[in-house]
C-alpha cells in the first residue's frame, strides 16, 4: 500500500495548486489599499489656494456634514475629465467638496479653476504630494468622501457616471 | 549525519548576520526596500514618478525627526497596506513563505543521505 | 495577402498533426523499420509553421494594418529592424515563436537519433505532438496573429519604445530556444520512462539536447539583463521581478539535470531523479508562460493580460502533469538498490550536493514568486516578495555552494582520498587573505563579505590553476565553473565599490562633491524617424582630473505618445559610468543620476564563459561520435 500512498499524496498536491491558481485568475489585479476605510480621517495641515492662509484639519470638517475630498492637479489630463460630476455634485446641497491641488504651479491651479469653474468650497494646497501620502492616495485623480471625521468611500481615478451615482446615494 | 548539522549551524549562523546591500544612508535603504505603487516593478529609490518623490520628501522629513526604519515602515504600511514593502515582514502571514524552503532543503538533505551515501552493513 | 497566407498555413500545420500521429501509430505496432514518411509529415508540419511566421513578418514589413496584430503593435514610421523584430514582441507572435520552436526540435531530434529505437522516436515524436497541438489550438482559437480588422486603419498603435532595442529583438528567440527546446528533453524523457528505456545510452543520447537547451537558455537570459541594464535606466540588471524568475527556474533545473545525466553516462543510478528533473524542466517553462500571459502576476514586463488565455494555459500545463505523473508511476522501473551507495567523498556526491543546492535555489525562487498568489487566494491578503527575500536566502548558502564547486570536481569517481591535495588548502588560505585585505578597509559587514569573496576566490583560484596545470582536460567543466565564479565576483565588487549621485540641475549648473565636478553644460534637440530626441551635454571631472564626456538623452516619441529616459553609458574593463537625466514635473531642472558600476562589463562576459563551457562540451562529444 506504502507504493499507492505517494502517488495520491502527489496527485492531490497538484489538484490544490491547481484550483489555487484559478482561483487567482479570477482575482483582480488592479490593488486598492483598503486600509483607511472606516478608519479616522488624517490631521494636517495647509495652505488655501485663494487667501494662503494656513488651515489646521481639526477645524475643517464638521459634524454631520458629507465632504468629498478631490485630489486634482492642472497638470492631470483625467482632472478635467472628471470636473463635469464634480461641478454637478457641487450643485447638491448635502456635500461639500474640499479641494487639494496636488504637485502644481498656484498660477495654473488658479488659472485651470477659472476656466472650467471651481465646484470647491476651499481649495488646500498640497505642494510636495505629503498630504496626498496622508491619505493613502497615490496618484491624481483621487477622491474621498467623509462623514463624521471617517472615511466611507474611496474612488481611485476620475469620477464617472457611476461612482457619481453610488456618492449620491450615500449622501442621502 | 554530521555533515548535515554542520550545514544546518553554518546557515543559521549566516542568517543572524544578514546580508544587507550597501546601503550608504538609511534612506536609501528604505527607499529601496519600497515599492513604487504606480510604477510596474520599480523601488521607490529606482523611481522618478511623482509618487515615488513625495514619498521620498516623507521619509526625509521624518527621519530628520527621529523616526526609525519600524516606525517609517509601520506609517506606509498603515497607509498603503503591506504591499508596498519589499522585505515580506515576518508575520503569521509570512511563517510558510520564509520557512518552507529552509525545511524543503532540510528534508532534501535527509532524503540524499539516506538514500545514498554509503552505508555500513 | 501574406495574413492570409499565414492563416491557412497554420490552419493546415494543425491538419499535419493528424497524418503525423496515424502514420506513427501504424508504424508502432508494424513494422520493424521507422517509417521515413513519418519524418517527412514532421518536416511538412515544420515547413508550415514558417511560412505562418514569415507571414506575419510580412505583414509587419509592409505595415499591414489589416492584420489586428500589426495594427496593435506596429508602427509605418518604425525602423524595418524594429518592424521585423516586432513580429515576436507580441503575444501572438510569440505563440507562433513557440510553435516554431517546438516543431524544430522535433524535426531536428528525428534527423539526429537515425541509429535510435524506432518506438522510442515515435512516442517522443507523439508526446511532442500533444504539446504542439495544444499550441496549435491556443494559437488558433485565443490569441490568432491574423485577425482581420475592417476597417482598415490609417496607421497603427506603435511598438512600446522601451522594446526598440537590438538586445530585446534577439532576447525572445534566443531565449526560446533554451526554454522551448527544453521540451524535447521532457517528451523524450517520458517516452523512454514508457519503455523502460532509461540508460546510461539514453543519457549520452540526451546530454546534447540538454546542451543545447541550457546554452541557448543562458544566452536568452544574459540578453535580458543586458537589456534591462542599459534600456531599463536605473543601473540594475536583476530585480527578481516575475518574469525574470520564470526564466531563472527552468534553468536552474537543467543545470542540475546537465550534472545528473554526467552520473547517468556511467552508471545506471539517479534515474528516477534524471526523469523528475525533465519533466520539471519543461513543466517549469509552461508555468512560467501561464504566470506571465495570465495577468496573474504584475510585472515589469508587457503582455496583455488575458484571464481566458491563462485559463487555456492553466489547464493545458495541468494536462501535462497529470500525463507526466501518470507515466512516470505506472511505467517507471526504479534501479537496485545496491548500485545507489556513494562513498561520501566520491564525484557522485559531490553531484549530489549540486543538485542539493540547486533545488532550494529553485524552491526560493519558486516559492518566492507564487507565494503571493497562494496568500491573496486563501486569506485576501496582499503582500509583496522582493529582492531582500531572495537575497537573505540564496547569499548564505552561495558560500558552500562555491566551497562544493571548487572542491567536487577534484573528487574521483566512486572513492576518493585526499592525498597529493595539499594545493587546495594552500590557495583556500591564499583566497582568504586576499579576500581579507580587499574588505578590511571598506565600510560594510566584514565577516560574511570577507567569507563571500573568500569562497569565489577560491573557486576562481583553482579553476584557473587547473587551466595551467591540466590543460585541456575537462576543459568545459573547468571554463563553464570559472566563468561562474568570475560572475559571483563581478558582482560582489560591483555591488561594494558602486557610488551614485542623484542631484537637481538646471543647464548650466554645476555639482561639486569630493570625488566629482559635474557640469551640465547644455541641451540640444534633435528630430529622428519616430521621436524627438533631447540630449543633455554633461561634462564629468573625477579628482584625477580627467575629463569624461555623457550624452543622456530624453525621447518624445510620436507613436504611442510617451516619453523615455535613454542613458548614457561609457563602458571600460574596470567600470561603466553611467548617466540619466529625468524631467521634473512643473519645475525648470532635471534630476539627474550618475553612477560608477565597476566590473559590469565582467558580468556579462562571465556568463559568456559558462555558455562557452557548455559549448566546447558539445563539439566535444561530436568530435568523439
Amino acid at each position: 500500500m506504502k507504493v499507492k500512498f505517494f502517488p495520491i499524496f502527489l496527485i492531490i498536491i497538484f489538484v490544490i495548486v491547481f484550483l489555487i491558481f484559478y482561483k487567482g485568475l479570477q482575482n483582480s489585479n488592479i490593488y486598492t489599499p483598503n486600509t483607511l476605510i472606516k478608519k479616522n480621517i488624517p490631521s494636517f495641515e495647509a495652505k488655501t489656494l485663494r487667501t494662503n492662509k494656513k488651515i489646521d484639519s481639526k477645524n475643517l470638517f464638521k459634524e454631520n456634514e458629507f465632504y468629498l475630498i478631490n485630489i486634482w492637479a492642472s497638470w492631470c489630463i483625467p482632472c478635467r475629465d472628471e470636473h463635469d460630476f464634480l461641478i454637478k455634485l457641487s450643485n447638491q446641497k448635502n456635500v461639500k467638496i474640499i479641494g487639494i491641488n496636488y504637485k502644481d504651479k498656484n498660477e495654473n491651479a488658479k488659472n485651470f479653476l477659472k476656466e472650467l469653474k471651481s465646484p470647491y468650497e476651499v481649495v488646500l494646497v498640497d505642494k510636495d504630494g505629503t498630504i496626498a501620502i496622508e491619505w493613502g492616495a497615490y496618484g491624481v485623480p483621487e477622491s474621498f468622501l467623509l462623514y463624521n471625521k471617517k472615511i466611507i468611500k474611496k474612488i481611485i481615478g476620475p469620477l464617472n457616471k457611476k461612482s457619481l451615482f453610488e456618492i449620491e446615494k450615500l449622501i442621502k | 549525519m554530521k555533515i548535515l548539522k554542520f550545514i544546518f549551524a553554518f546557515f543559521i549562523f549566516m542568517n543572524m548576520s544578514a546580508l544587507n546591500a550597501q546601503d550608504k544612508n538609511l534612506h536609501t535603504k528604505i527607499t529601496k526596500n519600497l515599492r513604487c505603487l504606480i510604477c510596474q516593478g520599480q523601488s521607490i529609490y529606482d523611481s522618478d514618478s511623482e509618487f515615488a518623490n513625495s514619498v521620498k520628501i516623507l521619509i526625509e522629513r521624518k527621519i530628520d525627526n527621529g523616526e526609525n526604519e519600524k516606525e517609517i515602515y509601520d506609517y506606509l504600511i498603515g497607509k498603503y497596506g503591506e504591499w508596498i514593502l519589499y522585505d515580506p515582514k515576518f508575520s503569521k502571514n509570512t511563517y510558510i513563505l520564509w520557512l518552507l524552503p529552509v525545511v524543503i532543503f532540510l528534508i532534501g538533505g535527509f532524503v540524499i543521505f539516506r538514500l545514498f551515501i554509503i552505508k555500513k552493513n | 495577402m501574406a495574413s492570409l497566407i499565414g492563416y491557412y498555413s497554420l490552419i493546415f500545420g494543425l491538419c499535419i498533426s493528424f497524418f503525423i500521429i496515424f502514420f506513427s501509430v501504424k508504424n508502432f505496432k508494424d513494422s520493424l523499420i521507422f517509417d521515413t514518411k513519418i519524418v517527412n509529415f514532421t518536416f511538412l508540419q515544420f515547413i508550415l509553421v514558417i511560412v505562418s511566421f514569415l507571414g506575419l513578418i510580412i505583414s509587419f514589413v509592409n505595415s499591414d494594418f489589416s492584420n489586428e496584430t500589426v495594427f496593435n503593435h506596429s508602427h509605418s514610421t518604425k525602423p524595418i529592424f524594429y518592424k521585423i523584430s516586432g513580429t515576436w514582441g507580441n503575444h501572438e507572435g510569440s505563440l507562433l515563436l513557440w510553435l516554431l520552436v517546438l516543431t524544430l526540435f522535433i524535426l531536428l531530434f528525428l534527423l539526429k537519433s537515425k541509429e535510435q529505437n524506432k518506438r522510442y522516436k515515435i512516442l517522443t515524436l507523439l508526446i511532442q505532438q500533444i504539446i504542439i497541438i495544444g499550441f496549435f489550438i491556443f494559437l488558433i482559437k485565443t490569441s490568432n496573429p491574423f485577425n482581420y480588422i475592417f476597417p482598415v486603419p490609417e496607421e497603427g498603435l506603435g511598438l512600446n519604445p522601451i522594446l526598440q532595442d537590438p538586445a530585446l529583438a534577439i532576447h525572445p528567440p534566443i531565449l526560446y530556444l533554451g526554454y522551448v527546446g527544453s521540451s524535447i528533453i521532457f517528451s523524450s524523457a517520458l517516452a523512454a520512462t514508457s519503455l523502460n528505456y532509461i540508460s546510461t545510452a539514453w543519457a549520452k543520447h540526451i546530454k546534447q539536447w540538454v546542451l543545447i537547451s541550457w546554452i541557448f537558455l543562458t544566452l536568452g537570459i544574459l540578453l535580458g539583463s543586458i537589456w534591462a541594464y542599459y534600456e531599463l535606466g536605473w543601473g540594475g540588471f536583476w530585480f527578481w521581478d516575475p518574469v525574470e524568475n520564470v526564466s531563472l527556474m527552468p534553468w536552474l533545473a537543467l543545470t542540475a539535470l546537465l550534472h545528473c545525466i554526467l552520473v547517468l553516462e556511467r552508471k545506471l543510478v539517479l534515474t528516477s531523479w534524471v526523469v523528475i528533473l525533465s519533466i520539471a524542466t519543461f513543466t517549469l517553462s509552461m508555468c512560467g508562460t501561464f504566470l506571465v500571459r495570465s495577468g496573474i502576476l504584475n510585472s515589469v514586463h508587457t503582455f496583455a493580460n488575458d484571464p481566458e488565455r491563462g485559463l487555456f494555459i492553466l489547464i493545458f500545463l495541468f494536462c501535462l502533469i497529470f500525463l507526466s505523473l501518470f507515466i512516470f508511476i505506472f511505467f517507471h522501473k526504479v534501479e537496485k538498490k545496491s548500485i545507489r551507495n556513494f562513498f561520501w567523498l566520491s564525484k557522485e556526491t559531490s553531484i549530489l550536493i549540486n543538485n542539493w543546492f540547486m533545488m532550494y535555489f529553485l524552491t526560493v525562487v519558486l516559492i518566492g514568486t507564487v507565494y503571493p498568489i497562494f496568500l491573496e487566494v486563501i486569506s485576501s491578503e496582499k503582500i509583496s516578495v522582493g529582492p531582500p527575500f531572495y537575497h537573505k536566502l540564496i547569499v548564505p548558502l552561495l558560500i558552500p555552494f562555491l566551497f562544493a564547486m571548487t572542491i567536487g570536481p577534484k573528487l574521483n569517481w566512486i572513492k576518493s582520498d585526499l592525498k597529493n591535495k595539499k594545493y587546495l588548502i594552500l590557495f583556500l588560505m591564499i583566497s582568504f587573505l586576499l579576500s581579507v585585505l580587499i574588505i578590511k578597509n571598506l565600510d560594510i559587514k566584514f565577516l560574511i563579505n570577507t567569507i563571500l569573496v573568500a569562497s569565489a576566490l577560491y573557486l576562481f583560484f583553482i579553476t584557473l590553476r587547473d587551466f595551467f596545470v591540466k590543460g585541456l582536460k575537462n576543459l568545459s567543466q573547468n571554463i563553464a565553473h570559472f566563468g561562474f565564479s568570475l560572475l559571483i565576483l563581478s558582482i560582489l565588487f560591483n555591488n561594494i565599490f558602486s557610488t551614485e549621485i542623484i542631484t537637481n540641475l538646471k543647464i548650466g549648473e554645476t555639482f561639486k562633491s569630493k570625488n566629482f565636478i559635474i557640469n551640465f553644460e547644455k541641451v540640444e534637440q534633435k528630430d529622428e524617424k519616430n521621436f524627438k530626441a533631447i540630449t543633455g551635454k554633461f561634462n564629468i571631472k573625477d579628482v584625477d582630473g580627467v575629463d569624461e564626456v555623457l550624452n543622456p538623452e530624453l525621447r518624445i516619441y510620436n507613436q504611442p505618445n510617451i516619453v523615455t529616459s535613454e542613458a548614457d553609458i561609457k563602458t571600460n574593463l574596470l567600470s561603466d559610468k553611467f548617466i540619466t537625466m529625468n524631467l521634473v514635473q512643473n519645475q525648470d531642472y532635471f534630476n539627474i543620476r550618475y553612477q560608477i558600476k565597476p566590473f559590469m562589463i565582467w558580468i556579462w562576459l562571465s556568463v559568456l564563459l559558462i555558455s562557452f563551457g557548455g559549448l566546447i562540451s558539445l563539439f566535444k562529444k561530436r568530435y568523439e561520435g
